[in-house]
């Protein structure tokens, strides 16, 4: 189970998250949710070490790096970038081909499957430029596949992709779930969350909610979200329960 | 004057020239499929950068050893390493992203080389090291150009998939292999020996252009990156061919003329190729599904 106690991430010294403390259940499917400039894909990033704690702790519980999948937004990436559709997919085979090793048939197999769950039969070679940004984001999801992870983060995993599209990536979430895997996913639509995600956390730079996902989206909570100031104080003082830590350590 | 006049006998007649077409072929094989990486990794002005910044490394060979090449070529690497690993450094733990510390560095470079060399030598000392002395590439400079060739295909090699990982998405391999660094210092590492090759035959200036306008062409007709990687190749032995008969024949600095004959197969491949201006203008032949 992931934990995080009084993790706080920072930009320019201003919290993107601040003081947050919770765990994500583990087996679960759990969204986080906000406003924008609420922190969540810096939640993210500080999850998965790309982004450097202000304060606070975050434990894994006994899950390794490896058995973590990240699946950063999809703007993130050149997709003119000249690679087959078969070899992207199989990057996510890592843990079995390294760095270095053969890609055995048994790989190439399995890379084949994965491709047929998100409906990209026929597409191996391919090359990337020449996908949608749906194909591209089924391919992306084909190689999650592959690595098998525990843990698996997604950052607006649907973002312009159409219906059916998002429908196919739906059904391997729900999938991953009955395997007992973890799935924590940055979204938007709240109505995508009340149909598919049973645990939100609903952020704001700081918790506003977090559980079950019918108790944290009610209006009250929402409103409270969307009342979060986007503009950093530039005079702010520095954060009192920074200054108490600072007083309590001295 | 027959064909045989105008493409052979430059080089069965003359030794120098035989071995500048021999460095030529050795400098793109190695250089080429780096330019590659750079260029796809959106790094293309950074391999600039760095030829720049070998420049007061190899200043200082100069100032200390005269025009010795191994003086300044060790000099070369030095600093361009350093340059490469400070301006990581710098933009990991500063605002700044890599392409303004690379932008920074390689000026203070440039000016510190151009100082250096002024205190020593004479202004025909300063061509030598800014554009290079292909025609004057002797058997241990070859040995050199074709073993750091030679180095650069196999660590090329031994760390594709990674490397090409990290091209592409490195935060990806960050969490599969925890290594993604090493493979990128790995790789700048690769450049400043290939861009030090250079300097020797092309000079400081010129070196990173048999890196980059090869890959350029090559982006602008393959559609794998093998492809991509043969083309800039191939394009970087034409160029050197070409380049090398024009400075024969018309008595040009044979530097600038590789650079320049590279530069007309940018241009033919920016109108004529698949990726280019002209297949863009015309309507193409389609498949019924």
């Amino acid at each position: 189970m992931i934990q995080l106690h009084d993790v706080t991430l920072t930009y320019s010294l201003h919290p993107a998250v601040h003081h947050l403390s919770g765990s994500f259940a583990s087996g679960e499917l759990t969204a986080i949710t906000g406003p924008n400039g609420a922190g969540k894909s810096t939640l993210l990033k500080g999850i998965m070490g790309e982004l450097p704690l202000a304060t606070g702790t975050l434990t894994w519980g006994g899950i390794a790096r490896r058995e973590v999948a990240y699946l950063p937004q999809t703007v993130a990436f050149d997709r003119t970038f000249p690679m087959t559709v078969a070899d992207t997919v199989l990057l996510g085979g890592w843990h079995w081909s390294g760095g270095f090793g053969a890609v055995t048939e048994a790989l190439a197999e399995r890379a084949r499957a994965a491709l047929a769950l998100v409906k990209l039969e026929g597409f191996e070679g391919r090359n990337l430029e020449a996908l949608s940004a749906g194909q591209f984001q089924r391919v992306l999801f084909a190689r999650l596949i592959l690595r098998e992870a525990r843990v698996i983060l997604l950052d607006e995993p649907f973002a312009a992709i159409d219906e059916r599209t998002t429908r196919v990536l739906q059904g391997l979430i729900r999938r991953w779930r009955e395997e007992g895997r973890t799935v924590i996913a940055v979204l938007h639509d709240l109505e995508q969350i009340r149909e598919h995600f049973p645990q939100t956390l609903l952020l704001a730079r700081e918790k506003i909610a977090w559980g079950d996902t019918a108790a944290v989206l009610s209006a009250d909570n929402l409103r409270r979200a969307r009342d979060m100031a986007e503009r950093w104080d530039d005079r702010a003082p520095i954060c009192a329960r920074e200054d108490a830590h600072a007083r309590g350590a001295a | 004057m027959t064909l045989q006049q105008l493409l052979v006998a430059p080089f069965a007649d003359f030794g120098f020239m035989r071995r500048a077409l021999m460095a030529c072929v050795a400098l793109g094989t190695g250089a080429a499929p780096l330019g590659v990486l750079l260029l796809l990794r959106r790094m293309s002005l950074v391999g600039d950068a760095l030829s720049h910044a070998v420049l007061p490394g190899a200043a200082v060979g100069f100032f200390l050893a005269g025009l010795s090449y191994p003086a300044m070529g060790l000099g070369g690497l030095v600093a361009g390493v350093a340059v490469a690993l400070l301006s990581g450094q710098v933009s990991r733990s500063t605002a700044l992203r890599e392409d303004a510390t690379f932008a920074t560095f390689y000026l203070t470079s440039l000016a510190a080389g151009v100082l250096i060399v002024s205190l020593r030598g004479s202004s025909v000392d300063l061509l030598h090291v800014l554009f290079g002395t292909i025609l004057a590439v002797d058997s241990p400079s070859l040995v050199l150009v074709g073993g750091i060739a030679s180095l650069t295909l196999l660590t090329l090699a031994s760390i594709y998939r990674p490397l090409v990982t990290e091209c592409f998405d490195p935060g990806f391999l960050w969490v599969v292999d925890g290594h993604g660094r090493r493979y990128h210092f790995l790789f700048l590492f690769l450049v400043v020996l290939n861009l030090v090759a250079g300097f020797q035959t092309l000079g400081t200036l010129m070196a990173v252009g048999i890196m980059m306008i090869p890959a350029a062409i090559a982006r602008l007709w393959a559609h794998t990156l093998p492809g991509m990687m043969l083309l800039a190749m191939a394009s970087a032995w034409l160029s050197g061919f070409a380049g090398l008969l024009m400075s024969f024949h018309f008595h040009l600095a044979s530097g600038p003329a590789i650079v320049l004959t590279a530069s007309a197969l940018f241009i033919l491949s920016l109108l004529i190729g698949p990726r280019g201006v002209l297949r863009r203008l015309f309507p193409r032949p389609h498949l019924a599904d």
